[in-house]
């Protein structure tokens, strides 16, 4: 790793300047974690005396549950529903966004401040615009013959939460889309007009492909966003139900270690999900490394 | 643009109107819900405010939700402003410290250093709930300020972009600063942190954001009221067990908790627009 040509000379003073932030670490990240990975081949019994190694044992009472594998396919399927309805919204209209010149920063000011809503608060708006007693759209639906309840179908339940999380995510892919579209060179859209392409052939033939590397990285941060940062929303809203619809797996390990009170399975739990982490980190860095040499 | 269709042009337009109306409608619904009274909220479907804003403002603001168990507004409302700027304050001033150890020195466990913070990349609080709220009791430090804060203040991506940036500044700043015989600590305050000026405002709008916005730490670490903050508080609101949930006050607390980040996205848009894109690089 590089540091600059030229450095400063002094015994203690580095040290002295990373401290707080590796305190910080070591205590609040490192430590926990590994307590979690520890606690995680440990079984406690039910009054919390007597602690044994197990083993495996937590992972493979784990993936033989079959609300937690549940929880495993809800959050997929929630997951790839989130990314794909933000990203597909976003990416139609970064590309009307690009397409309008004089007003494109009036439209992103429009369209950029979901971002700032928490996950928490964007669930309980949509939860008032979807109540099935005196939500608009509730009401709107039930005008069209079709009877909305999130509180007893789990279908229902299930959309309420995508949107509220994809609502707030399209602001973040169309600001990257946008981005990404103002970056593909004017030449070649100019270029293949004069061979007489209309914007939609432009579209897939030239804007697509070009944009593929930024949407393969808003995969992944769309995945990660959904995986662990809209606990909120499903807590804030459907607490998980009904029954277990919408069960995701942080809520699910929250609800284990406060409400279960189960250490090794939440521990275990919590192992998983580190190991999905870096997975998704590592292909993040993956693609960012790909992306200097392109 | 290449070329003009008028129609094409039309089309765009009301895309993008649709969007942006979309994008208002729940926040504007919400706007309204909380100008009216409960009564008619939950009669029917206002869809023009009406004109008890003040009266349901004053009343979360000062009384809260007593049936819900829920503090004043105002006072949740002080506890986010104070764990948001402590969250980035914080964050800021370590991470500033540590990329410039990283840089402009060299010392052994260098490289380990910046190792060790960047697997907090790794790590976010969802995946090691149980044990780092352990820690947190242990060190007394549930329902306080600093408990809300401090866990949080580990930066990686915050280090990453200070690294990248100093990185960039010109060595001859470093030698002439030498020269004239400042020492680390005079070149850094007078030097460093005035050229990175720009870089430090923009990632203080994602940061204020990320920290105003936090959930699931709150929840964790604060079972006294007088540490709520209104993000997760309204939760309690919405959630008031058998009764009807009082949605009129709900929606002016959802109205006052998304407002301040909101404020701050759109007075510094442009420069949270380059600090996301930079963060993300």
């Amino acid at each position: 790793m590089r540091t600059k040509k030229v450095t400063f000379r002094h015994r203690w003073l580095p040290y002295l300047l990373v401290a707080p932030q590796i305190a910080i670490t070591l205590v609040f990240f490192i430590w926990p974690a590994s307590q979690a990975l520890y606690q995680s081949v440990l079984r406690q019994d039910a009054f919390g005396l007597k602690t044994e190694f197990v083993g495996l044992a937590n992972f493979a009472k784990l993936f033989n549950d079959p609300l937690y594998l549940e929880s495993f396919v809800t959050t997929v399927v929630y997951s790839a529903m989130v990314a794909g309805l933000s990203m597909g919204v976003a990416l139609v209209l970064a590309v009307m966004a690009d397409r309008v010149v004089r007003q494109a920063t009036t439209y992103r000011t429009l369209l950029i401040w979901p971002y700032a809503v928490a996950p928490a608060v964007a669930g309980v708006l949509w939860w008032f615009l979807f109540n099935p007693t005196i939500g608009i759209a509730a009401y709107a639906l039930d005008a069209v013959g079709y009877d909305w309840n999130h509180y007893q179908d789990g279908g229902d339940a299930m959309t309420l939460i995508v949107i509220a999380a994809a609502w707030r995510q399209v602001s973040y892919n169309f600001l990257f889309f946008l981005a990404g579209l103002q970056a593909i060179p004017r030449s070649l859209t100019e270029a293949a007009a004069i061979d007489g392409a209309g914007p939609v052939k432009r579209f897939w033939t030239i804007q697509l492909p070009l944009l593929s590397p930024t949407a393969f990285f808003l995969v992944v941060v769309n995945v990660v966003y959904a995986f662990f940062e809209t606990f909120g929303i499903v807590h804030a809203t459907t607490s998980g139900g009904p029954g277990n619809d919408t069960v995701i797996l942080v809520y699910k390990v929250w609800r284990d270690a406060f409400e279960g009170l189960n250490l090794g399975s939440s521990a275990a739990q919590s192992v998983v999900l580190m190991v999905i982490v870096i997975a998704l980190t590592a292909i993040q860095f993956r693609y960012l490394e790909n992306r200097v040499e392109y | 643009m290449v070329e003009r269709r008028p129609l094409l042009l039309v089309v765009q337009h009301a895309v993008l109107i649709l969007g942006a109306a979309v994008f208002v409608f729940p926040i504007y619904l919400a706007f309204v819900a909380s100008t009216h009274t409960a009564r008619e909220v939950n009669s029917g479907l206002p869809l023009l405010p009406g004109d008890q804003m003040w009266t349901n403002y004053a009343t979360v603001l000062g009384d809260g939700l007593s049936t819900a168990g829920a503090p004043p507004i105002g006072l949740m409302l002080m506890n986010s402003t104070i764990m948001a700027l402590a969250i980035t304050l914080g964050k800021l001033a370590i991470s500033l410290l540590s990329s410039f150890a990283i840089v402009y020195f060299r010392f052994p466990f260098r490289v380990l250093a910046f190792w060790t913070i960047f697997i907090t990349l790794m790590l976010p609080v969802e995946v090691r709930i149980l044990p780092t709220y352990e820690v947190v009791a242990q060190l007394g430090m549930l329902n306080s300020y600093a408990g809300l804060s401090i866990p949080l203040i580990a930066s990686a991506t915050a280090t990453f972009l200070f690294r990248q940036f100093f990185m960039t500044v010109p060595d001859e700043l470093t030698e002439a600063a030498r020269i004239d015989g400042a020492g680390p600590l005079k070149f850094f305050r007078d030097i460093l942190v005035p050229l990175s000026r720009t870089n430090i405002a923009a990632l203080f709008v994602i940061l204020f954001i990320y920290g105003w916005n936090q959930y699931l730490w709150p929840l964790l670490v604060t079972t006294d009221e007088s540490y709520y903050t209104v993000v997760m508080g309204i939760q309690r609101m919405a959630n008031a067990g058998e009764e009807t949930p009082q949605w009129h006050l709900i929606m002016s607390t959802a109205i006052l908790a998304l407002l301040p980040p909101v404020v701050v996205i759109l007075a510094m848009q442009r420069l949270f627009v380059r600090g996301l894109v930079e963060v993300e690089k």
